[in-house]
């Protein structure tokens, strides 16, 4: 656990909104995938991003790498915008900062490239012209992913899927970035190999002391994983708080849902635990009656009405 | 205990590759109870779905059974010809796959991929088929059935699929219904609907459920009895509470230790290697390579059942009187502590 008494938000990201519009027939439909969200994450820490499919979580990671122009709302890392308008210099800073760590790990290498091209390619745009000094570090790069530097010289097919994602933590790390943003990192993996890639990147995030943005749909693996976590849903940022707080008082009905229906491996306690299932329906939110966010204690947020807050949290425990 | 209604006797099936003969399964015995949930846990490749393929007769060309009974209504159906199966498969023995989307018929409207399966089973016409396809949707929690009825799989999302394609499976009535990670493809709040679904069908039309997996946390609210597997074969099974309360092989230990519950703080446990291939399966214990616990005799030679209760069994060398004693890992000795405390369950 890193300390946040010394706070740093090394990115913080300030009403973010990410709207998509289709055109159907001549008919426009905007699909707001992420809606005013606003989190900061602090220098060191591992903050969890979890919700359903379609809540805007990845878009949420990718607006912030600029792999996406956000619609509206602004982003800074290390204290500077790097949203708005990318000019080299800018998206130099970006891509020098933040990597990036794909779900996919078949579809995110490209299968015609070797391995040492593929960790490489980010060394060669970063300026390191000398092929002997970037075979070098990739080598060197591998070794600490867990492969071997014999495995340079093939191709992605050659690699099971846990390898496959070994390298793509590789080719992330290389350019020596401070934080890493990993999209479902482990969802493709086979459970065994799943703990293969935590335990790695919690090794990789002492040695290089890099800050990370998890996103991830299994609560168990993001609990035990990170230091804060955001529930999303339907693109609004719902909950915000430490991982232990998250659990032992969930506030929103969606987030208690959500931890009811974590799978959890004991069949005694299992059969009897009561789920609780989310209403979207529920909320009252018509006629000014706009919900906004709410500190109900120290780095604990809630998206609520007035009204709301005090119901969920009566029973608020310490 | 009865007689169980579906019998699987030294199972093998394999499959011709470019590269050779793979075995898939080998030598399985499985038995399945009226009225019970059968888990099959397992990672890719370790032969779960081939094993449930075998039963209904529908291994990929390629793939045939080298030896072995499957019996149900005192038949071995390992023995049947395509035609044989036409009375069983969707009819007694339904299946629920994985990916619902790709279950469905993209052009074809939902009501007549449900009425489809009445028609076929003859109990129905085309209007009696049409009220009961109503009925079934309503009873797996389609909301507006009668609109949704007329509507397209593309118009539903991933969990309103699984629930039509769970619809469909129950249609003709079965006795038997085989899901193949039936939730795999979803997320944890529809996950958590739709175990919660075939549970509460499963009660109401009395059926006898294979259940398979490659995650055991899925599984511990549904499961009656779990056999789990590692390279074509069954390595150990129990009861759900035997394997989650007292699990003796070290793949089970491997498998439950990998996965972090709400109060894991330790280093997860990561089994180290890959599985073995299975052109060429390994001599002895196929999870000797990637066990710590593996003794030399594991190399040599395939350890048999050895039996820890009545209804507890596991394939592994350490559980001879002769083995030296090893503890599981501490991660998980610690959580079935925990688990045994949160329960009130003294030994």
């Amino acid at each position: 656990m890193s300390t946040n008494e010394n706070k740093k938000a090394l990115l913080r990201v300030e009403k973010l909104s990410m709207y998509f519009t289709t055109k159907k027939r001549g008919i426009k439909d905007t699909v707001k995938a992420v809606d005013d969200v606003s989190f900061e994450v602090y220098k060191g820490e591992t903050f969890g991003l979890v919700g359903e499919s379609g809540c805007g979580k990845t878009t949420t990671g990718r607006a912030i790498i600029r792999l996406y122009d956000p619609t509206g709302g602004k982003v800074y890392f290390d204290g500077r915008e790097i949203t708005g308008k990318l000019d080299k210099e800018k998206k130099k800073f970006v891509t020098d900062r933040i990597a990036m760590i794909f779900q996919d790990p078949i579809a995110s290498l490209n299968p015609r490239m070797t391995v040492e091209e593929i960790i490489g390619e980010g060394l060669k745009v970063h300026g390191v012209k000398d092929p002997a000094e970037r075979s070098k570090r990739v080598r060197e790069m591998l070794l600490k992913v867990g492969l071997s530097p014999e495995h340079a010289t093939r191709y992605p097919h050659e690699f099971s899927g846990g390898q496959r994602q070994r390298i793509g933590i590789a080719r992330a790390l290389i350019v020596g970035p401070e934080m890493i943003i990993a999209d479902e990192p482990i969802s493709a993996l086979d459970v065994s190999v799943q703990a293969q890639v935590i335990n790695l990147l919690n090794d990789l995030k002492e040695e290089f002391g890099l800050t990370i943005l998890f996103i991830a749909h299994n609560l168990s693996v993001v609990k035990y994983f990170s230091d804060r976590i955001g529930v999303m849903y339907f693109g609004k940022l719902v909950e915000l708080a430490t991982s232990e707080d998250l659990f032992k008082n969930p506030l929103h009905p969606y987030t208690k849902a959500l931890l009811s229906a974590i799978p959890q491996p004991d069949p005694i306690s299992e059969k009897k635990r009561q789920k609780i299932f989310y209403d979207p329906e529920s909320h009252d939110y018509k006629d000014g009656n706009h919900p906004s966010y709410h500190e109900v204690k120290p780095g604990h947020l809630l998206y609520c009405t007035e009204s709301e807050l005090k119901e969920w949290t009566k029973d608020m425990k310490d | 205990m009865d007689k169980p209604i579906l019998e699987v006797k030294n199972l093998s099936v394999s499959f011709n590759a470019f590269s050779g003969t793979v075995r898939a399964v080998r030598n399985i015995d499985l038995e399945l109870y009226k009225g019970e949930t059968l888990v099959i846990v397992g990672e890719s490749g370790s032969g779960k779905s081939v094993t449930t393929k075998a039963i209904l007769g529908i291994l990929p060309k390629n793939g045939r059974i080298d030896s072995g009974e499957i019996i149900y209504q005192g038949e071995d159906m390992a023995k049947y010809k395509e035609k044989d199966f036409y009375n069983i498969r969707g009819k007694r023995i339904s299946l629920v796959f994985q990916d619902p989307l790709s279950a469905l018929n993209p052009i074809m409207k939902i009501g007549k991929q449900i009425t489809e399966a009445l028609i076929l089973s003859g109990k129905y016409d085309k209007k009696s088929a049409k009220k009961r396809a109503i009925e079934l949707m309503e009873a797996v929690g389609i909301p507006k059935p009668e609109l949704r009825y007329e509507q397209y799989p593309f118009q539903f999302s991933g969990g309103m699929r699984q629930r039509i394609v769970i619809a469909i499976a129950l249609a003709s009535d079965p006795e038997i219904l085989i899901c193949d990670e039936p939730t795999t493809a979803l997320d944890v709040t529809i996950q958590s609907k739709i175990l919660e679904l075939i549970n509460e069908m499963k009660a109401k039309n009395d059926l006898s459920i294979i259940f398979i997996t490659h995650d055991l946390g899925v599984v511990a609210n549904m499961a009656d009895r779990i056999c789990v597997m590692y390279a074509g074969k069954i390595v150990e099974f129990g009861t759900a509470e035997d394997i989650f309360y007292r699990p003796a092989h070290p793949y089970t230990w491997a498998l439950l230790s990998s996965i972090p519950d709400l109060d894991t703080k330790e280093k997860l446990f990561s089994i180290p290697g890959a599985p073995p291939n299975m052109l060429a399966p390994p001599k002895g214990d196929a999870f000797a390579q990637r066990n710590k616990y593996a003794l030399a005799i594991d190399f040599e030679e395939e350890p048999p059942f050895f039996k820890l209760s009545d209804t507890h069994y596991a394939a592994t060398w350490l559980l001879h009187p002769d083995a030296p004693k090893v503890e599981m890992p501490e991660i998980l000795a610690h959580r079935i502590e925990r688990m045994k405390e949160a329960n009130g369950i003294v030994d």
